[in-house]
């Protein structure tokens, strides 16, 4: 990003300014949790204060508002495509099991015969 | 005896156009992102895979014993060093390197807190508990995750602590390069802060 003396003056006020906005969010994200909306909303509203928060951090502490190199932006928008994917995997997995089985780590390990495995 | 000068260190490179630690750690991050984006992809996996009841259920706020004051406490000085960390950038920028050098200095302190409240105040009453990671899935992702994050934090007390003491030598040599590696630092630190401003509501609130 570009660094004249004035430049960063200037971005001074903004780091107080995200730094007043992050303290406040993170006072309204324990607000809100203590109200039960639904189990789908609260999740909703968790995350969309996460990612605002998030949001600001990235565009002014790490400078991404001003970030101008497009070899960034061109990892970034890769890193983005593959993070989607990655947190679509648990919708993805739900699919391919048959409804009556409930699938969890604990079933698998109360299932399984209670001898030790032998080595091979 | 000539010695090997790294190219685009603080000019940007004409093909990137940025200095090149930039882009590095940007590259390094993207991959930070999977790391983490894995964790809570498995934690929504685990947790809407879990039974509504019986003894494999989710567990309660009660049955976790997280306390959010402990875990809002943690994000405050965690946003609170960011922001220092910011500034020490800023102020090597405007030519101040005592200025710069206390800011990075409070970054370490604040970090050094955050990581004694969480061994000490969230840690080691859990291992007493016996919630240890076998307990049930929640423990063994919130061991992982946080620890994981913790690990994070050390790392950055690492490198910040290199460029507060012996690192610094290269302000008197290149005080633009060094500058450019503080900013480095700052995305690798801002980004551990972002990392944490998810796993606080995730763990510690729904």
């Amino acid at each position: 990003m570009g660094g004249s003396h004035a430049d960063v003056s200037r971005h001074v006020k903004a780091y107080y300014a995200v730094f007043t906005t992050l303290a406040v969010m993170t006072v309204v994200t324990v607000a809100v949790a203590q109200f039960h909306f639904s189990d789908i909303g609260n999740v909703a509203v968790a995350l969309l204060i996460a990612a605002f928060k998030a949001g600001l951090v990235a565009a002014i502490f790490m400078h991404l508002k001003w970030e101008k190199s497009p070899s960034i932006w061109w990892a970034l928008g890769f890193c983005a495509i593959f993070f989607v994917v990655l947190m679509s995997l648990p919708v993805l997995t739900s699919q391919d099991s048959p409804p009556q089985v409930q699938h969890t780590m604990w079933d698998v390990r109360a299932a399984a015969p209670a001898t030790p495995h032998a080595g091979h | 005896m000539s010695v090997a000068v790294l190219p685009h260190t603080v000019k940007p490179h004409p093909i990137t156009g940025v200095y090149s630690g930039k882009l590095g750690t940007w590259l390094f991050l993207a991959s930070e992102v999977m790391l983490f984006g894995a964790l809570f992809s498995s934690y929504v996996l685990l947790r809407v895979g879990a039974p509504t009841d019986g003894p494999a259920a989710w567990p309660t706020h009660e049955q976790t014993h997280l306390s959010w004051k402990i875990g809002g406490f943690n994000t405050l000085v965690l946003i609170i060093s960011s922001v220092t960390m910011v500034m020490a950038w800023a102020s090597l920028k405007m030519n101040q390197f005592a200025k710069g050098r206390m800011y990075l200095a409070l970054t370490v302190a604040l970090a050094l807190l955050f990581i004694i409240v969480k061994l000490t105040l969230e840690y080691r009453p859990k291992f007493e508990l016996g919630l240890v990671p076998a307990h049930n899935n929640f423990f063994a992702l919130y061991y992982t995750m946080t620890g994981l994050h913790a690990l994070h934090i050390i790392g950055g007390i690492i490198v910040i602590g290199y460029f507060i003491l012996p690192g610094s030598a290269l302000w008197h040599r290149d005080p633009e390069y060094y500058t450019n590696r503080i900013e480095c630092t700052g995305l690798y630190w801002h980004f551990v802060d972002l990392v944490w401003i998810f796993l606080f509501p995730v763990l510690y609130l729904l």
